[in-house]
């Protein structure tokens, strides 16, 4: 889609299997704005002068570039989208102070909480591997407390909000971290509101099209984990 | 400061010696917004902390209205968007300056407090690691300051203190600590004059100098944290 019209010029600098990319893809998706996705090489000496411009400081996507202007870091891009575009719906912010900082909450708790012990999970090994895992369960459950609690069908209400796009992009991940490392990090038995609500988000319309490449991203971890748990060459 | 009125009842839970307190009471210093301060006690957390930030257990906590908000920076767009008629405005109004504002923000959150607390806790290697990280941060925080004083603005958004100046502001006293603490130069006046110019700046305002935390308290608050991070058998 070519990112020139009304909405100005629109650039997305990511690659597909990323989620923090997916994320950006689904707030562009759901506000119906056209853009410009350009595909990157991220190995380190491979980044692209575009990339390394636009995003000098941290060099990592995904970066939107809007009318020349690079936004960076996934949330504060979506929120950027969603206060740019504040007059298209679907809103993915509350209106209400009170109810944005509780958005903003569980957003945060999910990039510092959630990301991290997936990560741990995927690298660690034996004991501190199945610590992560624990840990990944016990974090979710936290958010299917919330799901029980406003008896909602989504984090940001009736409809889709920064909470769901910032959990519903880490869907595909979570599930092949699974997949590639056999850890339940996710316990759907303990966890089914957040379960329904994973199936849900990733049938949803214009969501289910921004979600990460699942084989892509199932390759490349494996690839990945395979690394990590070879044995270091004898020199 | 008592919370007084009817309509609005204001509390902040926290000690005065933290950074992310600090922050959220520059925040309320500059609209102007009466609280009530209520002290807790890092080594014996108080049951209204652990109930009020079961995830986190952590302050600050700010209570408005029987409404719990929590971390720092969520906390001052919370009284910023809330308190959004009264001046000044701790966000600017247009989206993409909003971002930038948030960006730095995050930046000193999640790149910079790491790579301070490395130098803080580490020995060795590992330390000198985290020094020459932490130097490349600060380097970074000069050149944003650079870009914003070429285009007029003395703070990180602008004429005025905002956003990213209490994000990065609230931690000044902390960052000094932590260089007396393990004998570091982070912030180096010859490399970085524009970050030095601006923590002149910051920490002249009145309102600010009644607000960062008592140094004596920082550096025995960082100095027992070093100490326990590098003792034997750790």
């Amino acid at each position: 889609m070519e990112g020139c019209g009304e909405d100005g010029q629109v650039k997305l600098l990511g690659v597909t299997r990323s989620p923090f990319v997916a994320r950006v893809r689904m707030a562009l998706a759901l506000k119906g704005i056209h853009y410009e996705f350009i595909e990157e090489d991220i190995s380190i000496q491979n980044k692209s002068e575009l990339l390394l411009q636009s995003n000098p400081v941290h060099k990592k996507i995904p970066v939107l570039i809007h009318n020349g202007k690079p936004v960076c870091e996934s949330i504060i891009i979506v929120q950027y989208i969603e206060e740019e575009w504040d007059s298209k719906a679907p809103f993915l912010m509350p209106r209400d102070p009170y109810d944005r900082a509780v958005a903003r909450f569980w957003a945060a708790f999910i990039d510092d909480n959630v990301f991290p012990s997936i990560v741990r999970a995927f690298r660690g090994q034996g004991e501190e591997q199945h610590k992560a895992g624990e840990e990944s369960v016990e974090n979710l459950l936290l958010l299917e407390e919330v799901l029980r609690s406003t008896g909602k069908a989504y984090f940001g209400g009736d409809g889709i909000g920064l909470v769901d796009i910032a959990l519903g992009a880490l869907l595909v991940l979570i599930q092949t971290v699974e997949k590639v490392t056999n850890i339940v990090l996710m316990d759907t038995q303990k966890s089914p509101l957040l379960s329904a609500w994973a199936d849900q988000f990733c049938k949803a319309d214009k969501v289910k099209n921004a979600l990460p490449d699942r084989a892509e991203l199932f390759v490349y971890l494996s690839a990945r984990r395979a690394e990590l748990t070879s044995p270091p060459p004898r020199n | 400061m008592e919370a007084c009125t009817e309509e609005e009842q204001v509390k902040l839970l926290g000690w005065l010696r933290s950074p992310f307190v600090t922050r959220v009471r520059i925040a309320l210093a500059l609209k102007g917004i009466q609280y009530q301060f209520i002290e807790d006690d890092a080594e014996n957390k108080s049951q209204l902390l652990l109930q009020s930030n079961p995830v986190h257990k952590k302050v600050p906590v700010f209570i408005h209205n029987g409404k719990i908000v929590c971390e720092s920076m969520i906390i001052v767009q919370y009284i910023d968007e809330t308190w959004d008629t009264k001046a000044p405005n701790l966000l600017p109004k247009d989206p993409y300056d909003r971002a930038i504002a948030r960006f730095w923000a995050a930046f000193v959150d999640d790149k910079l407090l790491l790579s301070i607390w490395g130098v803080l806790v580490g020995q060795g290697e590992k330390q000198q690691k985290a020094v020459e990280e932490s130097l490349a941060n600060f380097l970074l925080l000069d050149d944003a300051l650079r870009a914003s004083s070429c285009s007029g603005n003395a703070y990180f958004g602008g004429v005025e203190i905002g956003f990213a100046d209490i994000a990065l502001g609230g931690l000044l006293v902390t960052i000094k600590a932590i260089q007396k603490v393990t004998n570091t130069v982070l912030v180096d006046p010859q490399k970085m004059p524009h970050l030095c110019a601006w923590i002149d700046r910051f920490s002249e305002i009145d309102l600010v100098k009644g607000i960062l935390p008592d140094p004596v308290k920082v550096l025995e608050r960082v100095s027992s944290q070093r100490a326990k991070f590098t003792s034997a058998g750790n």
